[in-house]
């Protein structure tokens, strides 16, 4: 039964998605906690702030329109969406076709320009600035994004994240200057695309600093429980989608259970141990000025235009 | 049945009617709107349907027409490329039209309603029959018809200053652009027929010709720029979003969305068409112009706070991502790669049409705001979306599709870009290896650039509160009622034609994907095996696909079990003041508005403009350090005024004083003239 199969990797994958976000992020603050010299909540913290507020009842501004309520579901949904088409445990997906690496950021893209909106909706002063500082660092970040991407796709002669996984996993371990370059400007973007410590901090709420919590300063109750949990899958598949570019190994080839579950077990430890990278970076480093990212995620362009002057020189 | 040509004919000739109806009952404003506009609906319509059927069919049909100057008649012909552009053109014309019903009647009754209706029609007939035209006589003749109508329908509101002077500029621009592009028809038809006789004036003689290179090298370079200025690729754009803001929203709808598309339609035919073989510089060089409009544009666009005005500066960057494809295709082209050169050229065509409909669609969405509140200025406005739902969800299509976002169309062609420039890696020249995927990136940011701009425009304008800052007692916002329904159903058309051509892109790319058939004799690979309908795969299916009605469904099927599964129990939600962090005097100022959403950027991109900002607080008497008021003031200038522009004029109006020195006014003096000019004549011949 060929199709029910698909729809099992499918089903499966999904699960881990939706399950295991808020483990990884769970585990992110658990290190960082320790990291800081300070008692953790444990790695299933999130779980229960995400429960917590799928309990309370929803509080909604007078002033709010359909765009504010419709948003949360906006978020979440894309998050799957994304969620379902990456190749994750396995390559062999059967949704995978229906959207490529360009696509999977700009459904990422479409659920920014949602939560910008619903920023702006209730008409604070602090919502439109979250709103206003999101949208330019997304417009310095998406340069960056495509030009890693670029690199990738040049190498896996594909945008197709099944086919760049595939001729990457498939590849003899060899160092390819191209690769490590655009795998930097990768963790540089991911970082800015998930709002961690250097460019946007998730535990403020420091007017001054804030962005992504300014715009869903309104939210309450479910509301706000989507969206947290859409925010934490968009993290987890970001890192994944990093993961799939560049250290595909060991995802499941075949469509046996024993495959798939190796194919677990490895990205679990992968995903531990970017964890442990990802809490180095925000622990060693301090917030930026909003205008300093300019420069950082201007770096992370140049690293990656080296990516594909390196590809097209050395490769 | 007749046949498309004939067809088209008709449709353009059908335009007389609604200026019939001017004389015939112009006394009945209501119904003269009413019956006008509805025909010139249905004309439109009949284009539309002629260019499906152009397009469909295999062949290219000409005509004679008797008319012209003596032996010289004027020759139409209608192949795949011009169907598809007098599809373009009849489609978002019909959606205007319809549109047009509800938003003149809503015009203030002293205004000319009547000039409106009959260059309204000139104005589209004269943009079928430059889409049909197949000599430089006609092309030309209708060119120009196309420029003086649009001319008249910006002095609209001839009342104002800056309303004149944008015409009279736009004027200017328009005929120093026509002006190129009749020297270069004359270098071609001179090349294809000789200086002795007119044969070479047809298209047909002009394709036949071989021309030298440095003889195509001119005849491109001026028709480029003729039309270059037309479309409003920077540095010639600076009439655009002066013109266009002041036009009716209609007529806005029509000259961003579908007036600049002629020249795009030009820049194909010249190109492709007529001289067919080309050096690469020429495609690098309209690439980097695109890629210049397309970051400048949405950049100047970004500054802008008066919503119709930034909605001109977005064509200045959609009309660069054309001809970003349009570029792409002619380096393809000229290295001999002509699959490559199919794909970039469809994306380029594909955003042609995608640009038609979102930006019409806009202009259509600002136009009915600009008649509920009567205000052009963004930071007046705010909280619409109570007010006007049905326009603000129209709106809002349109601000998706043009901010480049999946399942819309704006994505659709931006991806095929994408895709164009990642093919550039089998280009034999490794500079251009180099420095073409840079390109790429600068669509990214543009992308990017356009979906702030865009929650900037929604957020402001539809979300939020009504600000009404510096008339708070002139309008009130309740006063602000919903369109009319034919302003609805115009606008619901062009947004369901958005999403379409976002979700169905397969479909539309294989019926048009005979213009690259036609223009560089190869097809894409655009199937799939079966459900090829909901595949896009424009290259191979193993380099790259995507699926908008998946991802629509995706996403649609999530939230809608997201919004079941925690609605099972019914949820209590409590409408409270806003919270805000506890802050309890918020007022409506206090929003974010237009001019400081893009603070941010001006600080970032601020070298690339002339930007004067000032602060000034007026002291309290007892100490300075407690002011009572501030003001703010905030000007954003074009460098290119000052760089181009301003030395120009400087050079024209000292020239002419020059000459004017001439000129006495006294009769004896002027007779002198005229009789050394005989003199002198006399002895030189």
């Amino acid at each position: 039964m060929k199709p029910l199969r698909y729809i099992l990797i499918e089903m499966v994958q999904l699960i881990v998605v939706i399950a295991a976000a808020p483990a990884f992020v769970g585990w992110v603050d658990m290190l960082k906690c320790w990291s800081q010299g300070r008692a953790s909540a444990g790695v299933l913290q999130p779980y229960r702030n995400i429960a917590k507020l799928f309990v309370k009842d929803v509080v909604l501004a007078g002033n709010a329109s359909w765009i504010f309520r419709f948003t949360p579901y906006m978020v979440f949904g894309s998050a799957v969406v994304v969620g379902s088409v990456m190749p994750i445990i396995s390559i062999d997906l059967f949704l995978a076709p229906s959207a490529d690496i360009i696509v999977l950021i700009a459904v990422f893209a479409t659920a920014r320009f949602f939560i910008a909106l619903a920023g702006m909706d209730i008409g604070t002063a602090f919502g439109g600035m979250g709103s206003s500082r999101e949208m330019m660092i997304a417009s310095l970040t998406e340069p960056a994004i495509l030009m890693a991407i670029f690199t990738v796709s040049l190498a896996g002669r594909s945008t197709s994240l099944v086919h760049i996984v595939q001729s990457f996993a498939s590849a003899s371990l060899t160092l390819r200057p191209s690769i490590v370059f655009a795998a930097i400007a990768f963790i540089f973007v991911v970082i800015a695309e998930a709002g961690r410590v250097p460019v946007d901090n998730p535990s403020t709420h420091l007017e001054l600093t804030m962005v992504h919590e300014a715009m869903i300063l309104e939210y309450s109750g479910r509301h706000l429980a989507l969206i947290q949990w859409g925010s934490m899958i968009r993290f987890f598949l970001f890192v994944t989608l990093g993961i799939a570019c560049f250290l595909p190994w060991g995802i499941a080839a075949t469509d046996s259970a024993g495959d798939i579950a190796i194919s677990v077990f490895l990205l679990s430890l992968k995903l531990g141990v970017i964890g442990a990278v990802i809490v180095l970076i925000e622990t060693g480093l301090a917030k930026m000025r909003l205008f300093r990212l300019t420069e950082f995620l201007g770096a992370a362009f140049l690293m990656a235009t080296l990516g594909v002057i390196s590809f097209f020189i050395l490769e | 049945m007749m046949s498309p040509i004939k067809l088209s004919l008709l449709s353009a000739a059908a335009f007389i009617i609604p200026i019939l109806f001017v004389v015939l009952i112009g006394g009945y404003r209501r119904l003269l709107i009413r019956m006008a506009f509805s025909v010139s609906a249905l004309a439109s319509l009949i284009s539309v349907g002629a260019g499906i059927l152009a397009v469909s069919s295999s062949a290219a049909e000409q005509l004679i027409l008797p008319l012209g100057l003596p032996s010289l008649p004027f020759h139409l012909r209608l192949d795949q490329l011009s169907g598809f552009f007098l599809f373009v053109v009849g489609l978002l014309s019909f959606f205007v039209s319809i549109y047009s019903v509800g938003y003149v009647t809503g015009l203030a009754a002293g205004k000319p309603v009547k000039r409106l209706i009959v260059f309204y029609n000139i104005f589209i007939a004269a943009m079928f029959m430059v889409c049909l035209a197949d000599d430089a006589l006609i092309f030309m003749v209708a060119w120009e018809v196309m420029a003086a109508a649009s001319y008249f329908l910006v002095m609209f509101e001839d009342g104002r200053s800056e309303n004149r002077r944008a015409a009279y500029l736009y004027m200017v621009m328009a005929h120093i652009g026509a002006i190129l592009i009749l020297l270069s028809f004359g270098v071609m038809a001179g090349i294809a027929g000789g200086f002795e006789n007119f044969t070479g004036y047809t298209f047909d003689a002009m394709r036949e010709a071989e021309f030298p290179l440095k003889w195509a090298t001119a005849a491109f370079l001026l028709s480029f720029f003729g039309f270059a200025a037309k479309a409003g690729v920077i540095p010639f754009h600076v009439w655009l979003p002066e013109a266009h803001p002041v036009a009716p929203s209609n007529v806005s709808a029509l000259m961003s969305g579908v007036m600049l598309k002629t020249a795009i339609y030009g820049i194909v035919r010249v190109t492709f068409d007529i001289i067919n073989v080309f050096p690469w510089w020429w495609g690098m060089m309209v690439l980097v112009l695109g890629l210049v409009s397309a970051v400048m544009g949405v950049l100047y666009a970004l500054m802008q706070h008066d919503l119709k005005k930034l909605l001109a500066y977005h064509s200045v960057e959609n009309i660069g991502i054309i001809l970003i494809g349009i570029g792409l295709s002619m380096i393809f082209t000229s290295f001999n790669l002509p699959a490559m050169a199919a794909l970039a050229l469809i994306a380029g065509l594909y955003h042609t049409m995608n640009h038609a409909m979102f930006k019409g669609l806009l202009f259509m969405g600002a136009g009915a705001v600009l008649n509920a509140t009567h205000e052009r200025n963004m930071d007046e406005m705010g909280g619409l979306i109570h007010h006007m739902p049905w326009t603000s969800v129209l709106f809002l299509v349109g601000c998706i599709s043009i901010s480049a976002l999946p399942p819309f169309n704006g994505f659709v062609s931006e991806w095929l870009t994408f895709q164009a420039f990642l093919l550039s890696p089998s280009l034999p020249n490794p500079l251009m290896k180099l420095l073409i995927p840079l390109g790429a990136a600068l669509l990214a940011l543009t992308g990017a650039l356009a979906a702030a701009c865009f929650v900037k425009v929604f957020g402001v304008v539809f979300l939020g509160n009504w600000r009404g800052l510096s008339r708070p007692l002139l309008t009130k916002v309740t006063e602000v009622t919903e369109a009319g329904w034919s302003m609805r159903i115009g606008m619901m058309l062009a947004a369901f034609t958005c999403l379409c051509l976002g979700i169905l892109p397969a479909i539309i790319i294989k019926w048009m994907d005979v213009i690259s058939e036609e223009l560089l004799q190869t097809r894409l690979i655009t199937t799939s095996g079966v459900y090829d309908w909901m595949w896009l795969t424009p290259v191979d299916p193993e380099r790259a696909s995507y699926s908008g009605p998946l991802v629509l469904i995706g996403i649609a099927a999530v939230c809608a079990i997201t919004y079941l599964l925690l609605h099972v129990k019914p949820g209590k939600i409590s409408r409270v003041p806003v919270w805000d962090c506890g802050f309890k005097k918020l007022t409506s100022k206090m929003q974010y508005n237009a001019v400081s959403f893009s603070m941010p950027f001006r600080r970032i991109f601020g070298f690339l403009f002339d930007i004067k900002e000032q602060i000034s607080l007026l002291p309290q008497r007892r100490h300075p350090a407690f002011p009572v008021k501030s003001s703010y003031y905030l000007r954003v200038r074009d460098r290119f005024w000052g760089w181009i522009y301003k030395p120009v004029i400087d050079a024209v109006v000292l020239l002419s004083r020059k000459a004017g020195m001439i000129q006495h006014g006294r009769i004896h003096v002027y007779l002198i003239y005229s009789f050394v000019t005989i003199i002198v004549l006399l002895a030189l011949l």
